[in-house]
C-alpha cells in the first residue's frame, strides 16, 4: 500500500492518542470538554436528577389525591406541581436522557472517534442545563408553570394568567428545543458520515437507526412547538394576537401547533426506547435481530405516521366527522409497525439462547407494561371512546403505561446494560432484580387503578374531588403503590452508588454483545478506539473474522477523524476535530441571558444579541492553518490486519 | 327533584349515545384482552420453551401471520369505531329541545332558547332535560376552554371561546347525572360540575314554566331588607335577578337560585348555612373563584339569606 503522496504518520502512539483526545485537567477541563462521552454522561446524570425531582412532584400529587377533599396542597400549588411534573418529565427528563444515551453511544456503536459537531453538543448541554435550572428555580420561588405542560390558550394568555408562570414554561421550551435540535443534527451527521468502513446503512445497529429516526422527528416536530411557544410569548410580551380570542386570535390554532409537535413527541420518546429493546433482545438472545429490515422500516413508518395523528388529542373540540375518522384510522394504523416490532422481538427470543440477566428482565417489564399502554392506545384512537375517556384518569393511566413502559423500563434496562461500559464496573444482579420487582409491582399498583377511575368519570388535573364521587379508595390504592415505586428507584440508586465505588470490575464485553461499543475497553479510552475498527456484518463482534482489518493512517497527534460515505460507509476524507473550547459554555450563557431577559422586556432581544454575537465570533474565529477543522487530507484509506502486529509500522 | 343521584360513570349508560359507546368499550376491552393474553403467551413460550432449532423461514411465516392478524383486527376495530361514531353523532330527530351552555371560570351558564325572547330562561349549574327527548346543546365559552362531560349520557364536547358547536344528548331514565368540566380551565377546574336533571316531560315543562317567571317579590320586611342589601352591595355588579335592577352578567343568574340543588357549580348542597358561608368568604371554599369576600353584619347576612331563599 504505497502512496505517491506524503501521508501523515500511521503509527498509533497510544499514549499520544490519549493525550490528543483528553480534556484539559481540572475544573477548566470540565467546563471546556467537547468529549461526547463526558457530555453524554452529564446529560444522563442531569436528566436522572430531573427524573427524581419529577418523581417527588408526583409523590406530592399522589398524597394530595389519596383522599377526597384533602387540604394538603391548595389549587395554586397543585396546578404548579402537575404542570411542572409534566413539563419536567417530557422536556427535561425523557427526551434529554435518550439523547444523552445517543450522544454517548452512537459514536461508539458506529466506531467513530467522536460525535459530529462536538462543540455544538457541548453548547446544547449547557443550554439544556440552564433551561432545567431555570424551570426548577422558578418553581421553587413560586413562579412554576401552572397552565399544564400543554399551556392551552387562552388560559395561558395574560388576561387569564397574569403572572410570569406561562412565560417560564414557554421559555423553558425554547431552551430545551434548541438543545435537542443541536443534538439531533449531531447524531444524524455522526450516524450518516462517521460510520466505520464496512458499516453500510443496512448494517447500522438498530439503536443507531432509532436515534437517527428520532433525530429527524425532532427536526420536524420541534419547530412547531418553538413557533407556538414564541408566538405565545409574543402575545404576552408585545400584544400580538395569535391566540387571544378577545382580540381576534384563535384558541384552536394553539392546539394544532402544539399537538403537531406534541404527538410526535410521544414517538420521540418511544422510538429510542424500542431501539434499546432491539439492542437488548439481540444481545440476550445471543443471535442477530430477527427481521432487522422489518424493524428498521417499522421505525421509519412509525415516524411518518406519527406526524399524522395530532388531531386525536382534539377529538372533543367538535371537528367534522370525516376528519376525525381519518385521524382515527391513522392512530389505529400506527399500531401495525409497533406490532411488527413486537413480533420480531418475540421471534428473536423464540429462536435465541436466552440469558436472564437484569437488563433482560427490565426489558421484559417493558413488554408487559408497554403492551397494555399500546392496547389502551388503540382504544383511545377510536373517536367515540376517546370523547368519553379523553382528559380522564384513563388517559393518565394510558400515557404512563406508554411512556414509562416505552421509555423508562428500557432506560433502566439500558442503565444495567451499559453501566459496565461507562464506569468499568458491574451493577449488582440481586439488587437489580429487587429494584425491578419493586418498581414493576409499584408501577402497576399506581397506574392500573387509574384506568378504572377514568371510566368512573374522574377528570385529569383536578386538585381534589368530592367524597360522594366514590373515587377515594382507588386513589388511596394508587397512592400506596407509590411507596413501592419509590423503593424501587432508591434500591437502584443504592446499587449504582455501590457499584460505582466498589463494583466488580467489568470486562470489555461482559454480556458478549455484538455491537462495537463492546469492542473497546470499559470505560472506553479518550479516543474511543485505539485502532479504529472496520466492520463485516451487522453485529461486528460476532461477525468479524479474526483477521478483520483496522483503519490506519489517522494521526495520533491531532484530533483526526475519518469521514465516510452515507450509504456504504466507504472512506471519504479525514478531518481535524476541534479541541476543548470555552466558547460553547460562554455562548450558552449569552443565550441564557437573552432567553430569560426576553420574558421581562422585548429589549432583551436586541441587547442580548450583542454578547451572543461576541461569543459566537469567538467560537467561529478562524484557527491557524493545520489546526482548523476544515482542512482535509486526500483520502488514503488503508487497513492492516489485527491482532497487534504494530499495525502502524507496516506503512 | 327526582330519584337518587347517579354519579358520573361511562359504564352506566343512561342514554342511547353512552350506550353505543359502552358497547364499543366492551368490544374493545375483550378484543384487546385476548390480544394481550396471546402476545404474552407467545412471549412466555419464547422464554420458557426448550431450545431446539427453528428455521428462519418458519419464524418469518409466523411473524407475517401475526402482522396480518393485527391488520385484520385493527381494521375490524376501525369499522366498529366509525360505525359507533356515526351512530352517536346525531340522534336523527326532527325536533329537539335546544339549550345553550356557556362556560365560565368556574361555572356553567345554561340558556333555554325560545322564539319569544320573553320566554327565554337563563339559569346556572343545572341542566334540566326531558326524558326520552333529544336535546341539542349549543356550547361555547366566555373565557377559557372548558369541556362539558356527562359520562352517563355522552362523551365530551369542548367549550371553546370564539366557536359554537352543537352536540346531541338524550337521557332515557329520570335521574340526576353529574357532569364535570373536563378541560383544565384554571385554579378551580376541580370544582366545576353541573347536575343534569332528567325528568318526565310534564315535570320538565312545569319546571320551565316556573323558571320563566320573574323573581319572587319580598313578602315581608326581612325579605325586603335582604333584597335591599343585595342591591346596595357589590352583589348587583355581577349577578342578575330578573324582575329587579340586578342585571350583572359576570356571575350566575340568581332569579331562581333556591330551586337549584347545589351551590358553586356542584360543590356544595344548597342549604342556608352553606350559602351564608359562600357569600361571606367563598375563597375559603373554592379558592381562586372570581367571587370576592363580602363583609356584612350578621343581621344583613341573615336577611339577605332570607331573601335568596324565596327565589324559588
Amino acid at each position: 500500500m504505497n502512496s505517491e503522496r506524503e501521508l501523515p504518520p500511521v503509527l498509533v502512539d497510544e499514549a499520544q492518542l490519549e493525550r490528543t483526545w483528553a480534556d484539559e485537567p481540572g475544573l477548566a477541563g470540565w467546563l471546556t470538554s467537547v468529549d461526547h462521552k463526558s457530555i453524554g454522561i452529564r446529560y444522563i446524570a442531569t436528566a436522572f436528577v430531573f427524573f427524581l425531582g419529577g418523581g417527588v412532584l408526583a409523590l406530592l400529587m399522589r398524597i394530595q389525591l389519596a383522599r377526597p377533599d384533602n387540604a394538603f396542597l391548595g389549587p395554586d400549588l397543585y396546578n404548579q406541581i402537575f404542570s411542572t411534573h409534566g413539563s419536567n418529565m417530557m422536556f427535561l427528563f425523557a427526551v434529554p436522557i435518550l439523547q444523552g444515551l445517543g450522544i454517548y453511544f452512537v459514536p461508539l456503536m458506529v466506531g467513530a472517534r467522536a460525535i459530529a459537531f462536538p462543540r455544538l453538543v457541548a453548547y446544547s448541554y449547557w443550554l439544556y442545563l440552564a433551561g432545567g435550572i431555570f424551570l426548577w428555580v422558578s418553581f421553587l420561588v413560586n413562579v412554576g408553570p401552572d397552565v399544564g405542560w400543554f399551556a392551552y390558550a387562552p388560559l395561558s394568555e395574560t388576561l387569564y394568567t397574569a403572572s410570569k408562570r406561562p412565560d417560564v414554561w414557554a421559555q423553558m421550551i425554547t431552551f430545551t428545543e434548541v438543545a435537542s435540535l443541536a443534538v439531533a443534527v449531531s447524531i444524524v451527521t455522526t450516524a450518516f458520515k462517521m460510520r466505520a468502513p464496512g458499516m453500510s446503512l443496512n448494517r447500522m445497529p438498530i439503536f443507531v437507526w432509532a436515534q437517527v429516526v428520532t433525530s429527524f422527528m425532532v427536526m420536524f416536530a420541534m419547530p412547531a412547538v418553538m413557533m407556538a411557544s414564541t408566538a405565545l410569548i409574543l402575545d404576552r410580551l408585545v400584544n400580538t394576537h395569535f391566540f387571544d380570542v378577545e382580540r381576534g386570535g384563535d384558541a384552536l390554532l394553539w392546539q394544532h401547533l402544539f399537538w403537531f409537535f406534541g404527538h410526535p413527541e410521544v414517538y420521540i420518546i418511544f422510538i429510542p426506547g424500542t431501539g434499546l429493546v432491539s439492542t437488548l433482545v439481540t444481545t440476550f438472545s445471543r443471535r442477530p435481530m430477527f427481521g432487522y429490515l422489518a424493524v428498521v422500516l417499522s421505525l421509519v413508518a412509525t415516524a411518518f405516521i406519527g406526524f399524522g395523528l395530532w388531531v386525536h388529542h382534539m377529538f372533543a373540540t367538535g371537528l367534522p366527522q370525516l376528519g376525525e375518522s381519518f385521524f382515527t384510522a391513522a392512530s389505529i394504523m400506527i399500531a401495525i409497525p409497533t406490532g411488527a416490532q413486537f413480533f420480531c422481538w418475540i421471534a428473536t427470543m423464540w429462536s435465541g439462547r436466552l440469558s436472564f440477566k437484569t437488563p433482560f428482565v427490565w426489558m421484559l417489564g417493558f413488554f408487559v407494561v408497554f403492551l397494555i399502554g399500546g392496547l389502551s392506545g388503540v382504544m383511545v384512537a377510536a373517536v367515540p371512546l376517546d370523547i368519553q375517556v379523553h382528559d380522564t384518569y384513563f388517559v393518565v393511566a394510558h400515557l404512563h403505561y406508554v411512556l414509562i413502559g416505552g421509555a423508562v423500563f428500557p432506560l433502566f434496562a439500558a442503565f444495567y446494560y451499559w453501566f459496565p461500559k461507562i464506569t468499568g464496573r458491574m451493577l449488582s444482579e440481586p439488587l437489580g432484580m429487587a429494584s425491578f420487582g419493586l418498581f414493576f409491582a409499584g408501577f402497576n399498583v399506581v397506574f392500573f387503578p387509574m384506568h378504572v377511575l377514568g371510566l368512573h368519570g374522574m377528570p385529569r388535573r383536578i386538585y381534589t374531588y368530592l367524597p360522594e364521587t366514590g373515587w377515594g379508595s382507588l386513589n388511596l390504592l394508587a397512592t400506596a403503590g407509590v411507596v413501592l415505586m419509590t423503593f424501587g428507584v432508591l434500591v437502584f440508586i443504592a446499587a449504582a452508588l455501590r457499584a460505582w465505588r466498589a463494583g466488580v470490575i467489568a470486562a470489555d464485553n461482559p454480556w458478549e454483545a455484538g455491537t462495537l461499543e463492546w469492542a473497546t475497553s470499559s470505560p472506553p479510552p479518550n479516543s474511543n478506539f485505539v485502532h479504529l475498527p472496520t466492520v463485516a456484518g451487522r453485529d461486528p463482534i460476532w461477525d468479524n473474522p479474526p483477521d478483520q482489518p483496522v483503519v490506519v493512517g489517522l494521526r495520533s497527534d491531532k484530533r483526526d477523524v475519518l469521514v465516510t460515505h452515507v450509504l456504504d460507509a466507504e472512506p471519504d476524507h479525514r478531518t481535524i476535530f476541534p479541541e476543548p473550547s470555552q466558547w460553547p459554555l460562554l455562548t450558552a450563557l449569552a443565550t441564557t441571558a437573552l432567553f430569560i431577559g426576553s420574558i421581562f422586556t422585548p429589549r432583551a432581544v436586541p441587547y442580548g444579541a450583542v454578547p451572543l454575537f461576541v461569543t459566537m465570533t469567538g467560537w467561529f474565529w478562524p484557527k491557524e492553518a493545520g489546526e482548523t477543522g476544515t482542512q482535509q487530507w486526500p483520502i488514503e484509506h488503508r487497513t492492516l490486519p489485527r491482532p497487534n502486529e504494530e499495525p502502524g509500522k507496516a506503512a | 327533584m327526582t330519584a337518587s343521584t347517579v354519579l358520573q360513570s361511562i359504564l352506566d349508560p343512561a342514554g342511547p349515545q353512552a350506550a353505543y359507546i359502552s358497547r364499543l368499550w366492551w368490544l374493545m376491552l375483550w378484543v384487546t384482552t385476548i390480544v394481550f393474553v396471546l402476545v404474552l403467551g407467545f412471549l412466555a413460550a419464547a422464554l420458557l420453551r426448550r431450545r431446539r432449532a427453528t428455521s428462519e423461514q418458519s419464524l418469518a411465516r409466523a411473524v407475517v401471520a401475526a402482522v396480518g392478524a393485527t391488520v385484520v383486527i385493527l381494521f375490524g376495530l376501525l369499522i366498529a369505531s366509525v360505525w359507533t361514531g356515526r351512530a352517536v353523532a346525531s340522534l336523527g330527530a326532527t325536533s329537539a329541545v335546544t339549550i345553550e351552555i356557556v362556560g365560565h371560570q368556574f361555572w356553567w351558564e345554561v340558556q333555554f332558547d325560545d322564539a319569544d325572547p320573553s320566554r327565554r330562561v337563563t339559569t346556572a349549574n343545572e341542566l334540566h332535560v326531558p326524558v326520552g327527548r333529544p336535546v341539542v346543546l349549543k356550547v361555547t365559552s366566555r373565557d377559557v376552554i372548558h369541556s362539558f362531560w356527562a359520562p352517563n349520557l355522552h362523551g365530551k364536547r369542548d367549550l371553546i371561546p370564539g366557536y359554537t358547536t352543537a352536540i346531541w344528548i338524550q337521557a332515557d331514565r329520570p335521574a340526576v347525572y353529574r357532569a364535570q368540566c373536563a378541560e383544565f380551565c384554571g385554579k378551580q377546574h376541580a370544582h366545576m360540575a353541573l347536575d343534569v336533571v332528567a325528568e318526565t316531560e310534564a315535570q320538565f315543562e312545569r319546571w320551565l314554566d316556573a323558571q320563566r317567571k320573574p323573581a319572587a317579590e319580598p313578602a315581608n320586611e326581612s325579605e325586603a331588607r335582604g333584597r335591599d342589601a343585595f342591591m346596595r352591595r357589590q352583589c348587583v355588579l355581577c349577578h342578575s335577578i330578573r324582575g329587579t335592577l340586578a342585571r350583572g352578567l359576570v356571575g350566575p343568574d340568581l332569579t331562581h337560585l333556591a330551586s337549584r340543588g347545589k351551590l358553586a357549580a356542584g360543590t356544595l348542597p344548597n342549604t342556608r348555612g352553606h350559602l351564608g358561608g359562600w357569600i361571606m368568604n367563598s375563597q375559603e371554599i373554592k379558592p381562586g373563584n372570581l367571587m370576592p369576600p363580602n363583609l356584612m353584619t350578621s343581621d344583613e347576612l341573615q336577611s339577605l339569606l332570607t331573601y335568596l331563599e324565596i327565589l324559588k
